[in-house]
């Protein structure tokens, strides 16, 4: 019955714009750029998606989120793929989702900060981070970082100096 | 089993992943690459509850994490060229310590905080001049799109080790002593990345991977200037070098690694969550 169910990709997109980050439930999988392709094999759908961090326990998660909606929606025959190339970038969370992590209290990556490996050094010796991000909280740029690495390894931990606040960062990538 | 099928088939086309001439030593290349990250990344972890500070602490964890899923991607295609059964699981947890193919240098034990962030300073600084050659220039597709994911991830890692080592070696008396230790102790381990042998010829004569050779003097440039900065003093060129991990042959620190790292799937075959 249901593997005649042929949705229109739209649709399906629209379905799962619907799916939560896990850690980040404010924000969708299709928000933060991770569902890179709806089509169709035959009959199946497939749906490609592409890791946030290649080691990013949330990946099995969202996978399984993915396939429950999809299969809520009455789609049996379907099949999830890893996209690896190219490789997921900051630069595809859309406006509304940075918006929604600042009011969530995670400041929005900051684009065209991406590591270079080289940055360090960069940094170093202009005695500057390079980087300026605005607290989520009051909207300082006053702050300063405390730690590459954040809850998740897609964020760094900083910290307001004005409003004291710490807050986590969503690094650009 | 959930009836869920992630498989790796949204990737591009790579003959070389099929060729049989070219199987067993793209098969031993693929799992040097996943466990130089699979032992280094095992390593990092150790420190996962034990660091100074929490900050640091939360920072190798995550180190830890991002070399782990590199391994599932070096050690995945490396099954899939294999064409055995064996996946990236299989690999890490159900090989013995002859058939690991890591650099002796990922193996050492941890130390203190100067030995570990040293080493990752010495093996990113390579892995960093190794991922950027295969993303840009792999003939293997597959290969170039992990060494391009990689890539993002091992350039953050370098920046924040290059960071550490400039911060410590410049730092109180005590903090330079023991990174100048550490140097000191890991240097004659650092040259085995340079040294190739056979596979490394294979893959570098199909395009694959670089000359290994040709990539020590980005890497010395790059860890030089950090050095220099950390007002530590580079060991003398060409001394005693230890090598073989990537043969087979280990210190005797590697089982111990495996004995915890695989107790698990030894003890009870086949368990899953």
């Amino acid at each position: 019955m249901s593997t005649t169910l042929h949705p229109a990709p739209d649709e399906v997109w629209d379905w799962l714009s619907e799916v939560p980050d896990p850690e980040i439930p404010v924000v969708s999988v299709t928000e933060l750029g991770i569902v890179r392709d709806v089509s169709y094999d035959g009959d199946t759908l497939v749906v490609a998606v592409t890791p946030t961090y290649s080691g990013c326990p949330a990946t099995a998660v969202i996978d399984m989120m993915i396939e429950d909606k999809l299969r809520e929606k009455g789609l049996d025959n379907l099949r999830l793929e890893r996209r690896l190339s190219p490789p997921w970038s900051t630069d595809w969370v859309t406006e509304e989702a940075r918006e929604k992590l600042k009011q969530f209290g995670i400041a929005p990556p900051v684009d065209g900060t991406a590591s270079t490996g080289m940055s360090a050094k960069a940094a170093r010796l202009s005695g500057e981070s390079g980087l300026t991000v605005a607290c989520p909280r009051c909207g300082s740029k006053n702050t300063e970082r405390v730690s590459q690495f954040g809850s998740t390894p897609c964020k760094a931990a900083w910290r307001c100096k004005d409003c004291l606040e710490p807050f986590d960062y969503f690094k650009c990538i | 089993m959930a009836a869920l099928e992630t498989a790796a088939t949204s990737v591009p086309e790579d003959s070389f992943v099929s060729d049989a001439s070219l199987r067993p030593a793209f098969f031993e290349w693929l799992c040097r690459m996943g466990d130089n990250a699979l032992i280094l990344g095992h390593r990092t972890s150790e420190w996962c509850g034990h660091g100074p500070v929490l900050e640091e602490d939360i920072a190798l964890a995550n180190t830890a994490l991002d070399l782990i899923g590199h391994t599932q991607m070096w050690l995945g295609l490396a099954g899939e060229v294999e064409g055995e059964g064996r996946d990236a699981d299989k690999l890490a947890y159900l090989r013995d310590a002859m058939k690991f193919r890591n650099l002796l240098l990922v193996e050492l034990p941890k130390g203190d905080m100067a030995v570990t962030m040293m080493r990752e300073f010495l093996f990113d600084a390579f892995h960093y001049h190794l991922l950027t050659w295969l993303a840009d220039n792999s003939k293997s597709p597959r290969v170039a799109e992990i060494a391009a994911k990689a890539l993002k991830e091992v350039s953050y890692h370098l920046d924040r080790a290059s960071d550490l080592v400039v911060r410590l070696g410049d730092g109180t008396e005590e903090s330079h002593r023991r990174m100048q230790d550490a140097l000191d102790l890991l240097w004659a381990y650092s040259g085995e990345m340079f040294v190739g042998d056979e596979v490394d010829a294979a893959m570098t004569q199909a395009g694959i991977a670089p000359d290994l050779e040709s990539l020590r003097g980005e890497w010395e440039t790059t860890v030089r200037d950090v050095l220099k900065e950390a007002t530590l003093a580079m060991p003398a060129e060409a001394g005693f070098v230890h090598k073989g991990g990537k043969q087979g042959r280990h210190t005797e620190h590697l089982g111990f690694i495996l004995a915890e790292m695989q107790f698990l799937q030894r003890a009870y075959p086949g368990a899953s969550w």
